[in-house]
């Protein structure tokens, strides 16, 4: 997994609360058995004026000049701001790749649908909480200038406006600490083999017929 | 608070028998006794395991279905849409390479992976159950504790058989007294997510009680914890009693014998203890549930049916006044127009909220005798597995529907998300029994309003909302 540390870049102000996945990446696209590739069709509904799939070709496309993911000031943004309860809606992890592959490394938002939230950390992208009225700054100092730089530091747990106000955030210790070294999950997992095979011996003691055919 | 109890909740309970490793940060490694897999969400999974040449850990806690792009009809053809079959293959593909028991396309036992489930009896009450589909939660209906997943975690879950997860808090909603006639399990979730929010459980392990849960079927229960996730809730769940019990026996995957009488005896405890302790409780009078539609692009967005568009200009929260206003106009509605007023272009009845056979039986009572109103496009009934299918046309629910100028399918997610060729075209307006009238969920551009199969019957029948104790009332 790409490790995440500190970021600096620009954000997109995506003023909305409720934001589903499949809004962040609609059905058609579940369609591919690959994990990258997404990122032309994040937002699909709202970024393009027509409709399209995974056999169309993104560059015979009209993209909605007034979604604010195309506005020419907020090319290259690598920070995602948005409202409460962001993500909501299915567990496809397809959101977060669509989010991570069009280059955002960190989304902020007030709170997150817990799926989608546990799907970021799996896939190197930050989920930052920050309370309702500091994500209402950092709308308010993205709307004054679009160029407005702002910093993740995960190691230090804070959001800062350049040149302006710094917010602490919480996060869980353990998710910190493999998000910041990158941890292959799954493998430290494995690494409680024994745990988890001692666990299964009980287990099929006590209520057999989990274990049956 | 008045000092500390001992009584543990049902979640507490199913969370303690799972911990293979507890991280004492408030996490554990849990272990999984059943993974459900369908196509959309395990080919990335599949090739993480292949990528780094693991294997999965116990072969017997999996089973596979195809469900959300399989066509519902002209089957015996094969699949038309390349990028469709491409995932159906791949599914055929890793679990024949990998092993895994999969109810193929053309299998009787196919349908939607939360109906065929329990039909089986795969899902069990006590277990840990987990499938890459946020509606996953349908399954703590028998008193099991049952989550939704990401492609990561389907990987994480087929190498190890277990997940790393975070204990959430507990969370009951009791629904005290009884519904009045023609008020079903759905209307009884959509007034409970009306009541706290699509975001109101977050963090929380729901547990569904009171004398109207109670009163529920399996089938019931199962509508109302399927769309615990619309609360933001990862896991709903109600105690096990005699109504699990009775509907577990005898299905194909549950214990025979003396092991089923050991099940039963360990299932008997499946219930929060009378001293546990919740950190939040929520009591809705059932009494003052009606059947309810939704208007808006979020479940929450939703009123009884007979109930106006409410105005966002009365809303004095800014941010949730602008979503309502973005959904009204995505929804192409006017603040104040009655809901018996909004015309419907489609109907459909199906999905994992509302696909098993007491839905369809709901639906073909109110529409037994009556036709689709001319102004209706499409009017589909979509069964949630091939034994739903079955059962009803034994029981000649198809005929009912086909005489009343419904279309009948073969199983699968269908339009409750249209990756399959059933959805709206834009613009077209939709009664719905799925769970999410999220924009363009149907269909780019579709407008969707969630209601239960009985209302989704009569609306179809007057082209229109109706209240369908109305309805009820004038065959009586
Ligand atoms: S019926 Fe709808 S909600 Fe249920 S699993 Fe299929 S797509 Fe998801």
């Amino acid at each position: 997994m790409t490790p995440f540390t500190t970021i600096t870049g620009t954000a997109v102000p995506l003023d909305r609360s409720n934001v589903d996945t499949d809004a962040i990446i609609p059905k058609q696209y579940l369609k591919s058995i690959k994990r990258t590739g997404f990122g032309p069709y994040l937002f699909d509904d709202w970024r393009y004026l027509d409709p399209g799939d995974l056999q169309t070709d993104v560059k015979t496309r009209r993209p909605n000049p007034d979604f604010v993911l195309n506005r020419p000031e907020h090319r290259g943004a690598t920070i995602l701001l948005a409202r409460q309860n962001f993500g909501c809606g299915s567990s496809r992890e397809h959101a977060v790749w669509a989010l991570a592959n069009y280059g955002f490394r960190a989304v902020i938002a007030s709170s997150y649908a817990d799926i989608f939230f546990s799907n970021s950390f799996k896939n190197g992208f930050l989920p930052v909480v920050l309370k309702a009225d500091e994500v209402e700054q950092l709308f308010q100092a993205v709307a004054a200038d679009a160029a407005q730089r702002i910093t993740v530091d995960l190691p230090a747990q804070q959001v800062r406006i350049d040149g302006g106000a710094a917010f602490h955030f919480d996060i869980d210790a353990l998710r910190k600490d493999r998000l910041v070294k990158g941890v292959d999950e799954i493998g430290e997992t494995l690494a409680h083999a024994d745990a988890i095979k001692a666990y299964e011996a009980r287990r099929r003691q006590a209520a057999p017929w989990l274990f049956a055919q | 608070m008045a000092g500390k109890t001992s009584g543990r909740t049902l979640y507490d309970k199913l969370w303690d028998a799972h911990v293979v490793k507890d991280f004492g940060d408030g996490s554990a490694l849990i272990y999984i006794d059943r993974h459900l897999l369908h196509e959309v969400t395990s080919p990335q999974a599949f090739e993480g395991l292949r990528l780094a040449h693991r294997q999965p850990w116990r072969l017997a806690a999996n089973l596979a279905v195809p469900d959300h792009n399989v066509p519902t009809e002209g089957r015996a053809q094969g699949i038309k849409d390349p990028v469709s079959k491409a995932q159906l293959d791949a599914l055929d593909e890793n679990c024949a390479a990998f092993h895994i028991t999969k109810f193929g396309l053309m299998d009787r036992r196919q349908g939607i992976v939360h109906v065929i489930g329990p039909e089986q009896g795969a899902t069990l009450p006590g277990m840990t159950v987990v499938c890459g589909d946020s509606h996953t939660s349908t399954h703590g209906a028998f008193g099991a504790l049952a989550t939704g997943i990401g492609t990561s975690e389907v990987e994480h879950v087929l190498a190890t058989q277990t997940l790393v997860q975070k204990k959430a808090e507990n969370l009951r909603v009791t629904v005290r007294g009884h519904v009045g006639p023609g008020v079903t399990a759905k209307d009884i979730v959509l007034a409970i997510i009306g009541h706290i929010g699509t975001a109101g459980g977050t963090g929380y392990s729901i547990e569904f009680a009171g004398e109207a849960i109670r009163a529920l079927s399996m089938e019931g229960r199962m509508t109302v914890c399927n769309m615990t996730i619309e609360a933001g809730a990862r896991a709903g769940m109600v105690a096990v009693d005699d109504t699990t019990i009775n509907y577990v026996k005898g299905r194909p995957f549950a214990p025979r014998g003396a092991a089923w009488d050991a099940a039963v005896v360990a299932w008997r405890d499946l219930h929060s203890d009378a001293d546990a302790h919740f950190d939040r409780e929520v009591v809705i009078e059932a009494a003052g549930i009606e059947p309810q539609v939704t208007w808006g692009t979020s479940p929450e967005m939703v009123v009884p049916v007979g109930g106006r568009v409410p105005d966002p200009a009365e809303e004095k929260d800014a941010v949730r006044r602008n979503g309502m206003t973005r959904a009204l106009q995505y929804m192409a509605l006017k603040a104040g127009t009655p809901m018996t007023d909004i015309t419907l272009d489609k109907i459909f009845i199906g999905s994992c909220t509302n696909a098993r056979i007491e839905d369809l039986r709901a639906a073909a009572a109110v529409a037994r005798g009556h036709h689709v109103a001319a102004t209706i496009k499409q009017a589909m009934v979509v069964p949630g597995s091939g034994l739903v299918k079955e059962q009803a046309e034994k029981e000649g629910l198809d005929k009912i529907f086909l005489d009343a100028g419904f279309e009948w399918r073969e199983p699968g997610c269908s339009m409750c998300l249209g990756m399959n060729p059933d959805h709206l075209s834009p613009g077209e307006r939709c009664a719905s029994t799925s769970n999410r009238n999220f924009e363009g969920r149907q269909g780019a551009g579709g407008r969707t309003h969630l209601v239960s199969p009985a209302m989704a019957a009569a609306a179809a029948i007057a082209g229109h909302f109706v209240d369908v104790r109305q309805m009820q009332g004038e065959a009586a």
